[in-house]
């Protein structure tokens, strides 16, 4: 394990957890969501860390982790950007919205960028839609856009 | 025992409080169909195949999970029945590639035999095919996921009955794929290569890296001397191959089948199981003297050693130095009997018929080649070997028998029981008590060390000291012994381990026997029992009895654990990373 993923204060952070929750019924997903929580995506020391931790093969982690959408497997950038393509907003151009993303940060869905400014994600249904179509930014919501707002919006959050 | 009453079609009957309406049927003599169902081992309700009408219920339910209650009325065939798991069928076929004609489970395949069954004579739905890249890179597990049905029976075997998990199902919906973890090869994750996932899988999505071709080429080179040897548990399921049934033995036919396919050589692995018997018994008596490195841990079975290598580093001073038997034979054969016959091992072509997947890995492993070059050059599975007699249009089933060649050919009963859980431990037992005493053992039948138990334990006195002895089979239940023995809350002198549950007549590269079999007949006990029938029948019953394998040890090795003996048949353990 490399000392720079499992830093001490975060290590004993998840260990706290770990410790709470590892006798109760379900103790996976909890653990699971601080670790995500602590280092932002789940680096396979820490699931390593967790299998041995709870007695359980690394394969129950990762097939978790692939399952579930907020699990991440790789460092997210600063920034996610989130294009709703639920039915409304896809109705309403959201395929449009999300292809000048693509070329405005050069990034596909999925993909983050290579200084982890931006992760690009095509999202469900975001709930928001009576402003579809609606992109997500961190918390910030934009909605009811069209592609020529994207340049402006992104510019925002570009790294100084 | 609380009895609930019910009625299956139209059939009144009583099972105990508890029992699912699958098995319930089954006592009544109602066939329900299954597919991701394996008794005691996956019992999920996902692949919907036991799909039955419960009075009262909304839908129809899975029976595998369905537990019986006092009145049920039951109907496993209506025509809504029929339609619900033939639709089911389709859908799951609508994605499977049905590459039927060149699958190496045809004929054995339970999705197949189902379609079949169910009256699948068109699919409706076409589905997406997956594409995806078939891992050939381990040694002996092939892994397609294009045949894969997703039914989780291998996941269950990896995980809950072998305690390893190398497996699991990720992603989800349509990608949902079982594979290792960040999609690696088996040969690159805590695999064991014990291959109980193919015994467990009903298609073809998991199954033995086929090596049959390196055989035949290596029989028809004019230049190489062809050396086979077949282990214990094979000679009691090879004819299983052959429709004969479960339980069976066969071991003249399948000498006799050995020859015809054109082998130069035929000897036993269980003459060098005698000698383990004599190198390990040596090892045991000696660490017991020395009170060191015990409890001295058997290592006939790869699957286990990987195991051990991967969980239990900390244990590895405890495995016995023992290489396992076949290996022992490869480098017998290339040293002594390449002396004796005036060869030059570098001719000499050694092939192992195993009940196992996981010699594969071992015959590659580089610490194992005591002459220079490989002890063993190919490791063929049961289901190998009866796949070459029937690509040689040999009839098996009329052969006539025929013995094993002199003198690694030579064998007692001793050896052939260590195909069976326990066996090892009896047969070092029969030789170590005898040793030790100076006097014949009265019973050589140690039946506590026998049966199906998860794990054994026995006390044998031996001289001044009563040895405590355990055997446990399947790495599941190794871990929960492995574990008590590390925390210190166990102690013996004295373990067997088999990396397989049954050990190895149920080895991975054993003839697969349908789940809907495996229902009704306990293929371990049965194929103990032919290995138990196999050793009564036998003259000499005790390893340390066997003259070829005295004669081997005044001709060429000296005495046990000698030096000759060390640098031929024992090797050392290499740690492995837990994931």
């Amino acid at each position: 394990m490399t000392a720079s993923i499992l830093q001490d204060e975060k290590l004993m952070e998840l260990k706290n957890t770990i410790d709470e929750f590892k006798d109760k019924e379900g103790p996976l997903m909890p653990i699971m969501h601080k670790a995500q929580e602590l280092y932002g995506y789940l680096p396979v020391e820490v699931q390593e860390y967790i299998a041995k931790a709870l007695d359980i093969p690394l394969s129950d982690i990762y097939g978790v982790a692939t399952f579930y959408s907020q699990f991440t497997l790789k460092p997210q950038g600063k920034n996610t950007i989130g294009v709703c393509m639920g039915t409304a907003c896809y109705v309403k151009g959201s395929q449009a919205i999300l292809d000048e993303i693509v070329r405005e940060i050069d990034l596909k869905p999925g993909e983050t960028s290579d200084d982890f400014n931006f992760t690009l994600n095509a999202t469900r249904c975001l709930g928001a839609c009576g402003l579809a179509p609606v992109i997500m930014i961190n918390d910030d919501v934009y909605g009811r856009l069209v592609p020529s707002d994207i340049k402006g919006i992104i510019s925002k959050y570009r790294t100084k | 025992m609380e009895m609930v009453k019910l009625t299956i079609d139209g059939v009144q009957i009583e099972v105990p409080k508890g029992t699912t309406v699958l098995e319930a049927a089954r006592s009544a003599h109602i066939h329900i169909p299954t597919l991701c169902y394996l008794k005691g081992i996956n019992e999920i309700g996902a692949c919907r195949m036991c799909l039955v009408e419960v009075k009262g219920a909304r839908s129809l339910q899975a029976s595998c999970v369905f537990p019986v209650g006092e009145g049920m009325e039951i109907r496993t065939n209506t025509p809504a029945i029929r339609e619900a798991r033939k639709t089911n069928m389709e859908l799951i076929l609508s994605n499977h590639d049905r590459k039927c004609l060149t699958c190496v489970r045809s004929e054995n395949c339970e999705l197949q035999t189902l379609s079949t069954q169910l009256g699948v004579n068109d699919i409706r739905y076409e589905g997406e095919q997956g594409n995806y890249a078939v891992d050939e890179v381990s040694t002996s597990i092939v892994r397609d996921p294009n045949k894969c049905i997703l039914c989780r029976r291998c996941v269950s075997t990896c995980r809950e009955v072998q305690g390893i998990g190398a497996i699991g199902a990720t992603e989800r919906g349509f990608n949902t794929i079982i594979e290792p973890v960040y999609s690696k090869s088996l040969a690159d994750v805590n695999c064991i290569n014990c291959g109980q996932c193919i015994e467990a899988c009903p298609v073809g999505a998991l199954r033995e890296k086929d090596d049959t071709d390196k055989v035949w080429d290596a029989i028809n080179n004019p230049d190489l001397h062809v050396v086979v040897q077949t282990a214990p548990a094979v000679r009691v399921a090879l004819g299983e191959e052959f429709g004969m049934p479960i339980g069976t033995r066969v071991t003249g036919k399948m000498v006799a089948a050995l020859r015809r396919l054109g082998f130069d050589r035929i000897f036993d692995t269980d003459f060098t199981a005698d000698l383990t018997i004599m190198e390990e018994g040596t090892e045991l008596l000696g660490r017991l003297k020395k009170g060191e490195n015990l409890p001295l841990i058997t290592s006939c079975s790869p699957g286990w050693i990987k195991y051990c290598e991967h969980n239990y580093p900390e244990l590895l001073d405890n495995l016995s130095t023992c290489k396992s038997p076949h290996e022992m034979m490869g480098a017998m054969v290339k040293s002594y009997y390449a002396e004796k016959t005036n060869q030059d091992p570098a001719n000499i072509y050694v092939v192992s018929i195993m009940p196992c997947t996981a010699k594969k890995f071992e015959s590659q492993r580089p610490e194992l080649q005591a002459t220079g070059y490989p002890d063993v050059d190919a490791v063929l599975t049961t289901r190998e070997l009866a796949r070459m007699i029937k690509q040689a249009g040999i009839n098996f089933l009329k052969l006539e028998d025929e013995d094993f060649d002199p003198i690694l050919g030579d064998s007692t009963g001793a050896a052939v029981i260590f195909g069976a859980t326990g066996g090892v431990m009896e047969a070092a037992l029969r030789t170590v008590a005898e040793i030790v005493t100076g006097k014949p053992l009265e019973n050589l039948e140690i039946h506590a060390v026998r049966g199906l138990e998860g794990v054994k334990e026995v006390e044998i006195p031996l001289g001044d000291i009563t040895v405590k002895a355990a055997v446990a089979h399947g790495t599941g239940n190794a871990k929960a012994l492995m574990d008590k023995v590390v925390s210190g809350e166990k102690e013996y002198h004295f373990i067997e381990i088999m990396g397989c549950p049954g050990g190895c007549v149920t080895g991975g590269g054993q003839p697969i026997v349908p789940a809907q079999v495996q229902m009704d007949v306990d293929v371990r006990a049965k194929r103990a029992a032919a290995i138990y029938d196999e050793d009564r029948s036998l003259p000499v019953r005790k390893s340390h009895e066997n003259e070829s394998v005295k004669k081997v040890y005044d001709e060429y090795l000296g005495e046990p654990n000698s030096h000759r003996a060390h640098e031929l048949l024992h090797t050392h353990y290499t740690p492995r990373n837990k994931f």
